[in-house]
């Protein structure tokens, strides 16, 4: 701001200077001055496209080949890292010291540059070198948000020698290889990607290589080799999943129940499962391998059944249930099909940790069944429910899309949990990890969602919006002040041209008074959760709401008690679908059914007041001010979005009409002011993207309200008179 | 004079240049750094190859789909495994003899305790743990039958040096002619070793039994076998317990004190390099560091903290300060690395509290407060929940426990981490009932659901069918004729055996007649035909129109997790009597509708039957009275929400018995005084009053609006 102030005082002293001076002064200054401004402008222009520069400079750098990469012998008696510590955690194994506070809360990863490993007789380490896998995982991570080119400021350490196969390793070359990076520190702070670890015969469900305190992402742990709370379990990559496009099936029963498609299934299991047949028929589907196919891509994509031909992975979206058997592996890159084809996995594979399962709650996609039951498994999954089914079906596909699809997703999650851990405090949640777009769209998280009644002495804070009807003002200010719950009482003073009356003309109440002076006259004054309000209830009120009395407000104060996360008002309104039109209408008249109400005279919570000011959606605040219409509205919007319930209305209705004002309807009755009303709803519902409100047929009253009972028995007796 | 303007304009000039330059920041480093990457050793983002295409795959299709396969069985793996893995390497698959569990669900589920025997001192927080196990839902007396085995000897507390040391376990265990080397055995621990190192040594040997125990060290916990839980003292309730400290949502969130350290003060030995740099944090004014010295008063102020710090695994006492202060709703800052948040199975605690790393204490202060106002507000209440639903009762901590371990033994008819996390917690959610999350009443606005369309009217017949003008007669008919209604079902309570079909009206929806054997209970068995979510329950003489029926329906889909219905009583607490009384006068408050009319969910029959123990629903079958207090109880309890009563036309009055043979038994006094100890001996189970009063009713919205009768859609509902 200064500097705008500081430049705009030398522009305006400019031209005044010119003229007075000398034909060839003029030039000169003329000269000089330009000079100084395209100065200026060449600094402003690098100071805010630097990235452009610097994007140009590193283009003709891309083009290089994974030959290129330079080549590092490695001697024969170069170190090897001890295996890995089964007791590693993060606060034993890993140094945090490295990721520090940051505002983002994002750990830096810091890849290493590409090397050719070769021992010294020049046989490479790995047989297939950089897969194209790992290579996108690796550039998927160089382009997320969590890279950083700097290794000093890294907090992770991201090799670029390929694991992902141990199949393809040589096992201490390669762990010598990792001892040789620049920054390998007994593997503090480094992280490899495994898929297939262990090798014949007994399959260990770890990757091999020794590699100190180095962070394992592991696709096949079993819960011995597991550290939990260290380690991270991805799932083994399908590379089907780039080549076949399975379009996204609507839940629902599907012509098979359950289908095993796995080839090589231990002998023990085939006849468990076709024992299984036997018993329930044609529910069952057993597929194998082709015999008539060789081996290769076209016989991957096969399956058979006594010389019937079935397309692999299409057939696995025929089918509610797929099994996912463990192998020698306990990782098994069928469940990636599986997922793929929306159907429900049926994992039986004993102490097998499911991929991410810190994060994702795998019993709302699958069904993991022991090994042991394996002949039990269609009594268990006939007990599942249709509807849970669908449910798993779709919440299958989903865990696909976002954390199987590809190598990206698979890099980036890995990141992200181990982001979670280090900054717990900013960690997704739950809802964030396992609902589905469709579920997170719809559903609420209610800010207030713990079932409170609060007690009722803190009572509440009446905030009145004031322009200039001072002599309303005070009825109404006389009037609440009998309220018994009432705490204090704040008036906002929306006037600016006109101070308030002093402080003597005031009327005597026995609770404090409080005037606050807004800046500018803006409706939204109203919802500013000003600290003068210390109480969790708010009355918002107009000036000229002096027809309600006491018990009525008092009994909405109680019935605010009870329902402290909704708006409870007095005059209720509802909108309505305007069918000739195809758009949203506004509706006052006095109807069954009640969808809003109006915040002239309303309970809500303080909170509230937070939610409109600082996170009202798109520019719905503005608008409000601009128009100086539709406050109420934007509120009822708000709150019945974030909280998913109706507005409560309370008490009979009445009119709310004051002899001499032209009360709470009063702008309300102009019929433009009307059309403006619908065109809120329509404006809002676009900014939300959805309709939130919600209708209700029902109102509260005194449970003795109009009962055959004494009136002075009643606790609320004055209600409902008009 | 030109000159000096020049040069004062020069200057200005170059002020601004410089000003410019220097307002980004970061300019200068930017173009040193294009500088010198053009000369140095580039760093730079993972490159995109020119043969990226012709790179191999990692593994062959052929590799994946085709696994290489042992030469070993599965049956015989899965034999191998529980030699090899056992003792500290324990899980359930290895150490756990599932076929102990045969039969599904609760009944799979059996917990024996072995009788304690003459001599042995029982601790009090040990009894308690064997009072609550002796009277769940899941204790058998018959050990053959057990799934799960539970020691009479006090374990809990293993410091040798303490009082309540129980010594030669090893030998006694041994004894046992069901020990097994522990299989199956569950054992409770609060305290082991012995200072100054706390190990985790018990004195005995565990061998293949579960480990229930507080503050479990991340190294000994053996994953998805051992159970971590809190640490609760001698005078923690047995059941019950005291509801969370936070009353009210106050904005913004701040307390008086931002955050406080409570614990021992160690000059030397383990964590006291922490405890000393925690020393450094404290500032007297929002942050407060409290040690031993001044335990006990300070107690208090928990009710003024946003936020409580707690440290160190080697202290015993951490998980029970964290159980405090959840309860106090602060939320606990934990700063103890490597220790085993209890229950962390099935809690995310990440959702809870602040974790952070005792390493980086220092920026403690400035992570706590960048949370959110917002964040505060979550994890208060979350905190709040928590506690509510695990933490507050010996009861709940030793169900938990049980309910963590029958949820890995039935995993396949398990609890999600959803119902363990969301409210009302997992103790009040039966997966036997169904594992389907929108089956269930609490979640509907979380998944974003909405509740079903339409209602089972259950009507309870206890009066033998005589004529076409009985008032069930009339009752079914209104009911029938309701929109929403999808099908009737009579429970026929009576002596004589229900009429044939011909005796019915003919209705739109499908009736059902169930025998209910007599039992005032069986109007809340989870019946199977009641395929709704919502269940209309009903008295054979109640008298209802169609609108009411609809309104009430309509306004329970607005409070699915709450009972809907029209006749009120209050209960209220006596001090003269020292007792809790029942009230059936007309009172400005109430607490209980009665279920002779009610809308609730269908899941309430099944809590109702499965959850609530024996000896309550005998109590009501005995007397044929109090099913209502009891469900409402029970809705109560769940939700700590009252009832919700809805407009209806006519008041209750005692109409005359159409028979005339038999008399109303609410006209019985006899019958009210039973009502009255009812409300008593089922507090007295609950631990607490559950029952919350409520002050208003649910109107129509035009009710007895002065606006035309036209307008009005229920306006059945105001004639006399």
């Amino acid at each position: 701001r200064i500097r705008m102030y500081a430049t705009g005082k030398y522009s305006s002293r400019g031209p005044a200077l010119i003229p007075r001076m000398k034909t060839k002064h003029r030039i000169y200054y003329i000269t000089l001055f330009s000079v100084v401004l395209l100065g200026l402008i060449a600094t402003g222009m690098f100071q805010f496209w630097p990235h452009s520069i610097e994007s140009a400079a590193d283009w003709s750098l891309d083009k290089r080949s994974v030959h290129d990469a330079p080549l590092v012998r490695l001697p024969v008696s170069s170190p090897i890292p001890e295996r890995g510590d089964l007791g590693c955690r993060m606060h034993t194994c890993f140094d945090v010291y490295r990721c520090g506070y940051n505002p983002k809360n994002r750990i830096k990863v810091y890849i290493y540059p590409l090397q050719k490993f070769v021992d010294e007789l020049g046989v490479p380490i790995s047989s297939t070198g950089l897969s194209r896998e790992y290579n996108d995982l690796l550039s998927a991570i160089s382009d997320s948000d969590f890279y950083t080119d700097d290794v000093t400021r890294a907090c992770l350490f991201i090799p670029s020698i390929d694991v992902l196969n141990q199949n393809s390793l040589r096992i201490r070359e390669t762990a010598q290889a990792l001892a040789m990076l620049p920054r390998w520190d007994k593997g503090m702070n480094h992280l490899l990607f495994n898929m297939l670890p262990g090798g014949p015969p007994d399959y260990n469900t770890a990757l091999d290589v020794p590699r100190d305190r180095a962070l394992l992402a592991g696709g096949g742990f079993s819960t011995w080799t597991y550290r939990q709370g260290y380690d991270v379990s991805i799932p083994v990559y399908s590379p089907l999943s780039a080549d076949v496009e399975l379009p996204e099936r609507q839940p629902g029963p599907r012509r098979y129940f359950i289908l095993s498609s796995q080839t090589a299934i231990h002998r023990e299991y085939r006849a468990e499962l076709e024992r299984l047949k036997e018993e329930n028929g044609e529910a069952l589907l057993l597929l194998d391998k082709c015999s008539n196919l060789s081996q290769g891509a076209a016989a991957a994509r096969k399956r058979c059944y006594k010389g019937q031909v079935y397309d692999y992975p299409q057939i696995l979206q025929e089918s509610s249930f797929c099994v996912v058997l463990r192998g020698a592996r306990l990782g098994q890159a069928a469940l990636s099909d599986v997922l793929q084809a929306g159907c429900v996995p049926v994992i039986l594979a004993d102490s097998y940790i499911l991929p991410f399962s810190e994060v994702l709650d795998w019993k709302r996609a699958s069904v993991v069944i022991p090994e042991e039951k394996l002949s039990e498994m269609y009594t268990i999954l006939k007990s599942i429910p249709h509807r849970q089914v669908e449910e798993m079906q779709r919440q299958a596909r989903w865990f696909w899309e976002a954390y199987f699809s590809s190598m990206k997703a698979i890099g980036v999650t890995t990141l992200q949990i181990i982001n979670d851990r280090i900054y717990p405090y900013a960690a997704r949640t739950y809802e964030q990890w396992n609902n589905p777009p469709v579920v997170k769209w719809s559903s609420v998280n209610s800010p207030l969602f713990l079932p409170l009644i609060p007690p009722r002495a803190p009572g509440f804070t009446a905030v009145v919006l004031t322009y200039d009807r001072v002599e309303s003002l005070f009825r109404v200010i006389t009037e609440i002040s009998k309220v018994p719950s009432l705490a204090k009482l704040l008036v906002v003073w929306n006037n600016q041209n006109k101070s308030p009356p002093e402080e003597s003309l005031w009327p005597k109440i026995g609770v404090p008074l409080k005037v606050v002076r807004t800046k500018e006259n803006k409706l939204s004054n109203r919802f500013f959760p000003y600290d003068e309000i210390e109480t969790e209830a708010v009355l918002a009120i107009d000036d000229d709401i002096i027809m309600l009395t006491s018990d009525e407000l008092q009994f909405g104060y109680e019935v605010w008690r009870e329902f402290p996360d909704r708006l409870v008002g007095y005059p209720g309104r509802l909108h309505l679908w305007d069918h000739e039109m195809g758009k949203w209408k506004y509706e006052s008249e006095w109807t069954n059914e009640v969808s809003m109400v109006l915040t002239g005279a309303a309970f809500y919570h303080k909170y509230f007041n937070y939610l409109y000011t600082y996170k009202m959606p798109g520019d719905i605040k503005n608008w409000v001010d601009a128009h100086m219409n539709c406050e109420d509205i934007a509120m009822n919007f708000l709150v019945a979005n974030i909280t998913g319930k109706a507005p409560i209305k309370v008490t009979p209705r009445k009119k709310f009409k004051c002899p001499e004002c032209t009360a709470i309807d009063g702008l309300s009755l102009d019929q433009t002011h009307m059309v403006e009303r619908s065109e809120c709803i329509n404006k809002f519902a676009s900014v939300f993207g959805t309709m939130p409100l919600k209708v209700v047929e029902h109102r509260a009253d005194p449970v003795l309200y109009k009962d055959d009972f004494p009136e002075k028995l009643k606790s609320f007796p004055n209600i409902g008179s008009l | 004079m030109q000159a000096r303007k020049k040069y004062v304009l020069l200057g200005l000039c170059a002020c601004c240049w410089l000003v410019l330059f220097y307002w980004g920041g970061g300019v200068q480093l930017r173009l040193l750094r294009l500088l010198t990457r053009h000369r140095g050793e580039v760093v730079r983002p993972w490159p995109n190859w020119t043969d990226r295409a012709f790179l191999p795959r990692y593994a062959h299709l052929d590799e994946l789909q085709t696994d290489p396969g042992t030469a070993e069985s599965p049956r015989q793996r899965r034999q191998a495994w529980s030699a090899i893995y056992k003792d500290s390497r324990c899980r359930m698959e290895t150490c756990f003899d599932f076929t102990r569990c045969r039969r599904r669900g609760r009944e799979g589920f059996r917990v024996y305790i072995y009788p304690s025997e003459k001599n042995d001192r029982v601790s009090e927080s040990y009894r308690k743990i064997l009072t609550s196990i002796g009277e769940s839902r899941y204790y058998t007396s018959d050990p053959r039958e057990a799934c799960l085995f539970v020691l009479g000897i006090d374990t809990l507390d293993r410091d040798q040096l303490s009082g309540q040391f129980v010594p030669n376990v090893d030998e006694r265990i041994r004894g046992y002619p069901l020990w097994n080397d522990g299989r199956n055995h569950l054992i409770f621990n609060l305290y082991s070793g012995t200072w100054p190192n706390y190990t985790e040594d018990l004195g005995f040997n565990i061998g293949q039994a579960i480990l229930a125990k507080a503050s479990l060290n991340t190294e000994h916990f053996r994953p998805g076998f051992d159970v971590s839980i809190p640490l609760f003292s001698k005078d923690h309730p047995q059941k019950g317990g005291e509801r969370g400290w936070l009353v009210r949502n106050t904005i913004p969130p701040r307390r008086k004190y931002l955050l406080m350290f409570k614990g021992k003060r160690y000059l030397t030995g383990i964590g006291s390099d922490t405890r000393n740099a925690l020393h450094h944090i404290h500032n007297g004014k929002d942050i407060v560091s409290l040690t031993t010295c001044r335990h006990g008063k300070d107690w208090e102020k928990h009710k003024d903290l946003v936020l409580s710090g707690s440290l160190s695994p080697e202290e015993s006492l951490d998980s029970f300060i964290c159980a405090t202060c959840v309860q106090a709703a602060c939320i606990p800052v934990l700063l103890s690395n490597g220790w085993e948040l209890p229950f962390s199975d099935v809690i995310q605690w990440n959702q809870a509290v602040i974790e952070g790393d005792e390493r980086l204490l220092l920026q403690v202060p400035s992570t706590v407060r960048a949370v959110g106002n917002e964040r505060v507000l979550a994890l208060r209440q979350r905190t709040q929940m928590l506690w509510e639903a695990y933490f507050s009762s010996v009861d709940k901590i030793v169900l938990t426990t049980l309910e963590i371990i029958k949820d890995r033994v039935f995993s396949h008819i398990s609890r999600n981490k959803y119902m363990w996390n969301s409210l009302p917690g997992g103790l009040l959610v039966l997966p036997e009932y169904s594992t389907h999350l929108a089956h269930f009443p609490f979640y509907y606005l979380g998944l974003g659901v909405s509740p079903g369309q339409e209602f089972t009217a259950v009507i309870h017949a206890v009066s033998p069918l005589v004529s076409q003008s009985q008032p069930i007669m009339k009752l079914l008919q209104v009911v029938s004729k309701s929109k929403y209604c999808s099908q009737i079902i009579i429970l026929w309570n009576s002596e004589k055996p229900p009429p044939s079909r011909s005796k019915w009206p003919p209705m739109p929806v499908p009736l059902t007649v169930t025998d209910g054997r007599r039992k005032t209970t069986s109007r809340f068995l989870p019946h199977v035909a009641i395929e709704t979510e919502a269940v209309l329950s009903l008295d054979e003489d109640t008298v209802l129109l169609t609108s009411e029926v609809n309104f009430a329906f309509l306004v329970w889909r607005s409070f699915p997790e709450r009972i809907v219905g029209y006749p009120p009583r209050s209960h209220f607490w006596d001090p003269l009597k020292r007792a809790w009384g029942y009230t059936s006068k007309w009172t400005n408050d109430y607490s209980i509708v009665l279920t002779g009319a009610a809308f609730y969910h269908r899941y309430y029959h099944y809590l109702f039957s499965h959850y609530l123990p024996q000896s309550l629903r005998t109590l009501v079958d005995r007397t044929s009275n109090c099913e209502d207090i009891l469900m409402n109880f029970l809705v109560s309890a769940v939700t700590h929400l009252p009832p919700i009563k809805v407009a209806q036309r006519k008041q209750y009055k005692e109409l005359p018995s159409p028979q005339g043979t038999k008399s109303v038994p609410w006209a019985n006094p006899e019958h009210f005084n039973q009502r009255q100890e009812c409300v008593n001996t089922f507090a007295n189970w609950f631990g607490y009053m559950p029952l919350v009063h409520s002050q208003f009713r649910l109107d129509p919205v035009l009710f007895k609006d002065q606006v035309s009768v036209l307008r009005k859609k229920y306006k059945d509902l105001e004639k006399a």
